[in-house]
């Protein structure tokens, strides 16, 4: 299973995420589990609302944060996403 | 518990809501307390509101409605809407039994997250024996449900000496029934279990068997399901971290309202554990004797106390040694280091003898009349 760069993608139905206010920290949440999230991953997943290719989530991205260069960090962590079932394509 | 400081105490992140101890279930295996008949009493729907929203404040995330069977309760719908309203991930733990199409769609508007069903075996007739009651088909068809309305289907099974054999066909039912999470639970011998262990505990043998093939499942479903393997930890030469700590993620709370550590500690003597109707959710996390008890290390003996793998496991379970070694503060006898190490490697002799044995005595099923029988 890799990226599939020309299709969008869309965070998981099974899974929620979420704002914690008491940890500070978004988190993903699915049948008896958690994952906690740093601030750039949860950035990336919630663009990933089933109409934005990698592309897209990319240039949004590096628009909002006024930079450069961060196609191969965020297609690494979508990867990783992809893998864990936290998004799907299609 | 001297010398603990409240500055190292986490804030929990589970609540585990055991509704009710009804259950039209027998199985022999069940973790609720051998005596559960003579607690009844159940705190209202109020109350349940009260804790979930106390606890939420906490930061509790996870909610598991659990028992019992959770489906007994009139007002287990009302629950999840406000664990909804409060952003809990409820998981609904149930038998399946009593679960109708109707109550699927509404617990899902309700805001229920995850429906996990229990499956005893992978045949009718060793299912219907081990839960004491027909159910094997609509439970097959509760699991159909539970998917067709957009769940995460979680089936769990727990694994023994009765359903040890049927691991492959356990495997292709799961696959069949197209569960997204399989928990394959090695049983744990508290309560009802431990009354039956010579009957229930498989053999070395049997485990490792067990354990191959369901490794080699593993990588073939890889992708579409994911395994919880929960490990049989009389093989093992060192302790599961209970509850990740005592007092540090998980706050159980019974049908009567009483908060526990763990769903045994209440077999535990002089915990004293809080009940809901006295104090606060905060209190009782915070300052209860009962949370405070095993938090941290003070407690521990020898050989743990000056054990390198303590941060690991923290001496293992608080329930088992009491059980096994007849002392809450002793290291947990599965621990190879354990002076009381003898009673596991007895209590697996003593089990293979009663499976090599002519006439096996019959499966003690949890009911209130058994219940109530071997707890005089
Ligand atoms: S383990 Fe069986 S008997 Fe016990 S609560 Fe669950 S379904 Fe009921
Ligand atoms: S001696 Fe205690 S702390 Fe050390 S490994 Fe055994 S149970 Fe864990």
């Amino acid at each position: 299973m890799t990226l599939n760069p020309d299709l969008p993608i869309q965070f998981s139905r099974t899974h929620r995420l979420q704002w914690e206010e008491a940890q500070q920290k978004n988190v993903i949440l699915y049948p008896e589990g958690m994952v906690e999230l740093n601030a750039s991953s949860a950035e990336i997943l919630k663009l990933c609302d089933g109409t934005r290719t990698i592309t897209q989530i990319v240039s949004d991205l590096e628009e909002k944060f006024a930079t450069q260069g961060l196609f191969n960090d965020i297609n690494a962590f979508l990867e990783v996403a992809l893998q864990n079932g936290w998004i799907h394509q299609n | 518990m001297a010398g603990y400081t409240k500055t190292n105490i986490t804030p929990p992140r589970w609540l585990l809501a055991e509704l009710t101890y009804a259950c039209p279930l027998q199985c022999p295996y069940c973790a609720n307390p051998i005596d559960y008949a003579k607690h009844d009493s159940e705190i209202s729907t109020e109350d349940w509101k009260r804790v979930l929203t106390q606890a939420r404040k906490m930061g509790a995330v996870q909610l598991g409605l659990s028992g019992g069977e959770p489906l007994v309760r009139k007002d287990l719908t009302e629950i999840v809407k406000h664990a909804r309203d409060l952003g809990y991930y409820s998981n609904l733990i149930t038998s399946g039994y009593g679960l109708t199409e109707e109550k699927i769609v509404q617990l899902k508007e309700a805001g229920l997250d995850h429906i996990q069903v229990s499956i005893q075996a992978s045949s009718q007739e060793l299912n219907d024996h081990i839960a004491g009651t027909t159910s094997f088909e609509h439970k097959k068809q509760v699991a159909h449900l539970v998917k067709k309305h957009g769940y995460p289907m979680v089936l769990c099974v727990v694994i023994h000496r009765e359903n040890i054999h049927q691991m492959a066909d356990i495997l292709a039912m799961a696959e069949a029934l197209g569960a997204d999470y399989l928990e394959l639970a090695n049983t744990q011998y508290y309560g009802w279990a431990h009354a039956n262990r010579d009957l229930l505990l498989p053999t070395k043998e049997q485990f490792e068997e067990a354990e191959k093939i369901a490794q080699a499942f593993k990588e073939t479903v890889a992708g579409k399901m994911k395994i919880y393997y929960v490990v049989p930890d009389f093989h093992e030469d060192r302790p599961k971290a209970c509850m990740n700590g005592w007092g540090t993620t998980f706050l159980t709370i019974a049908p009567d309202g009483v908060a526990l550590p763990c769903h045994s500690a209440r077999d535990l003597p002089n915990l004293d554990c809080p009940n809901v109707n006295d104090v606060s959710i905060s209190e009782i996390w915070n300052d209860s004797k009962a949370f405070n008890f095993f938090r941290g290390d003070d407690w521990m003996q020898e050989p743990c106390r000056s054990c390198d793998e303590k941060e690991k496991d923290f001496g293992g379970c608080r329930c088992q040694a009491y059980l096994l070694a007849g002392d809450m503060y002793a290291t947990d006898p599965v621990c190879s280091k354990s002076p009381n190490h003898y009673v596991i490697d007895e209590a697996i002799e003593s089990a293979r003898n009663a499976a090599l044995a002519e006439n096996e005595k019959p499966l003690i099923f949890r009911n209130s009349k058994n219940s109530k029988l071997l707890s005089n």
